[in-house]
């Protein structure tokens, strides 16, 4: 490899990458990757529970960095960066809750397909109302630690890469924690596991469905401020949900921590095939990937398929 | 052994979508029965079950519990006014290990020390679930998921408990097994037991009482001994040969009750 690299002096791109460039690579390929993942996460968790899949996911994502923008940018209303991201979070939530006991809960009996338009439709009257409210020009939340780099022995990292990567993990542990610990969770778990038992049981499964919907509204607004923070994010952004999808059918659609590895493998593919591949290439990698996994492990990589003993 | 009606049904009607499952049923439980429903396929059983538990809506007639109206509401809120349904065909949690599936059970209860008690009960009556507390509960076997959903019942501690073919699909020994558990939950704990039974000889056997159902109907209605001599329940539930004159099986056979 370094015999190469004096030969060919850097002159063809993947001759070029060294062992911290591949490092440096990877490592904003997994800060990609965890958002990726994380909304990947939200589609996964309201699947499971609700047999539906939200399309408007990387909208929810989209909207979330708008508001927290919205509430934390200095040219906005500049309020502190993290009460603004509580805020954020909180409203995201909510959105989800409501528009799970308003709007989705009247589809109930009518056929899937009706509920995927709706989610669809949904994105984008947010995405046009993002636009409408704060412009469609890409803007970028004002992070407090923005611009300043961690040098790890010559390996320089954007503190954003780090904290996205950080936040996504302690994201994680936290749902852990709550799904496997909590009343609410274990309820959650029960209700997507078998609806009918969790009724039996005295489990309140609308409510607790709104409430997943809500969890993913809050995810995909962590998602969202984790975004805006390592770069611009404009209306149309939210359409990277299509590449979340992709993820969270590698992962195996129904696995929380496949949804979470599926973006991370999208993540940490898109740079490589970006310096290995011809332009443009690098877009269908995770598109290829997805296709794949389908024809070979159609479960997905971590699937939870079970069949029922009668 | 009998006490004052808890379960009082009158005239009730239940429809999936435009079909009429339920045709007027009216039935009572009293306190400390076993009471057994038997029917054959769609008869309407699970239907009825499925209403009283409040997981479907009536069309029309009332439920009452206790003396207590709860047609009409959700299921969660009869759970906790302590009426249980254990659904047919084990419905377990398949992803939860077996203590998590017990502890669902008592997902509306909040006092913790008696769950903890209730807990230690279910392993007593369910040795096998208490060596198997750790495994998945998708990785049991058929018989094993059927104790776990009577077992998860419990934990709800409930004063009725409404039954769905525990004897679904499983071997006669764990027939025999099961039913002889449901018949010491009975009188040791006093739960008050609504069995819906196919396999009607062994529900007539712990039964106090019993109803059968055909297309949406209460056909017949009378003590589970009354019911066992019955010349019909024996030709077409139990499966008695009536000889004839001819010595030959009457095939054009006619219920009395049409």
């Amino acid at each position: 490899m370094l015999h190469c690299r004096q030969q060919c002096d850097g002159n063809h791109p993947v001759w070029g990458v060294g062992e911290l460039d591949l490092l440096q690579l990877s490592i904003s390929g997994l800060a990609n990757g965890c958002v990726y993942g994380l909304i990947a996460l939200g589609f996964v968790l309201i699947y499971k529970a609700t047999e539906a899949v939200n399309f408007a996911q990387g909208d929810f994502m989209m909207f979330g960095a708008f508001i927290t923008i919205w509430l934390a940018n200095s040219y906005y209303l500049g309020i502190n960066f993290w009460v603004a991201v509580s805020i954020a979070v909180l409203i995201m939530g909510m959105l989800g809750y409501l528009l799970d006991m308003i709007v989705l809960r009247r589809m109930f009996g009518q056929p899937q397909i009706a509920v995927v338009i709706l989610t669809i439709a949904l994105g984008f009257i947010l995405r046009f109302l993002a636009g409408a409210i704060w412009a469609h020009e890409p803007q970028s939340l004002e992070f407090p630690l923005a611009g300043e780099k961690i040098t790890l022995g010559g390996l320089v990292l954007g503190v954003e890469e780090v904290a996205v990567i950080l936040v996504t993990f302690a994201l994680c542990g936290l749902l852990y924690l709550f799904f496997s610990r909590s009343r609410l969770g274990m309820a959650m778990q029960a209700a997507s596991q078998n609806q009918l038992a969790a009724y039996f049981m005295g489990v309140p499964v609308k409510r607790i469905q709104s409430l997943v919907w809500a969890l993913g509204g809050m995810v995909a607004a962590v998602a969202g401020v984790l975004f805006a923070s390592k770069g611009a994010i404009d209306p149309s952004t939210g359409l990277l949900g299509i590449k979340a999808f992709a993820a969270a059918v590698i992962g195996g659609f129904g696995s929380l921590p496949g949804a979470l590895i599926g973006g991370i493998i999208i993540g940490l593919v898109e740079p490589f095939a970006a310096y290995g591949l011809p332009a443009g290439y690098s877009q269908i990698a995770p598109y290829l990937i997805m296709l794949l996994v389908l024809i070979f492990r159609p479960h997905g990589l971590f699937s939870q398929v079970q069949k029922k003993k009668v | 052994m009998t006490g004052e009606p808890v379960l009082q049904i009158d005239n009730l009607e239940s429809y999936y979508g435009p079909i009429m499952a339920i045709r007027g049923v009216s039935l009572e439980v009293r306190k400390g029965q076993i009471v057994t429903v038997l029917g054959a396929n769609g008869a309407g059983k699970t239907t009825l079950l499925r209403t009283i538990s409040g997981v479907m809506n009536p069309a029309k007639g009332t439920i009452l519990l206790n003396g207590e109206p709860i047609h009409g509401r959700e299921p969660d809120a009869i759970v906790a006014m302590g009426m249980v349904h254990v659904p047919e065909g084990r419905e377990i949690f398949p992803l939860m290990s077996v203590a998590e599936n017990i502890a669902m059970g008592a997902y509306v209860r909040r006092d913790t020390s008696a769950v903890r008690r209730d807990e230690e009960m279910v392993y007593g009556y369910f040795p096998m679930l208490g060596e198997r507390r750790g495994q998945q509960a998708g990785t049991l076997s058929g018989g094993q998921q059927q104790m776990l959903a009577i077992g998860r019942g419990l934990m709800a501690a409930p004063k009725i408990m409404l039954l769905d073919e525990p004897s679904l699909g499983l071997s006669p020994l764990l027939v025999e097994e099961i039913f002889a558990i449901i018949r010491r939950l009975n009188e040791e704990q006093g739960v008050t037991i609504v069995l819906v039974e196919q396999n009607a000889r062994v529900a007539l056997e712990v039964a106090d009482y019993g109803y059968v159902m055909e297309t949406g109907r209460i056909v017949m209605a009378d003590t589970a001994h009354t019911l066992e001599n019955s010349k019909d329940i024996q030709a077409f539930y139990l499966g008695v040969r009536e000889e004839t004159q001819r010595g030959q099986r009457r095939w054009k056979q006619r219920k009395t009750w049409r």
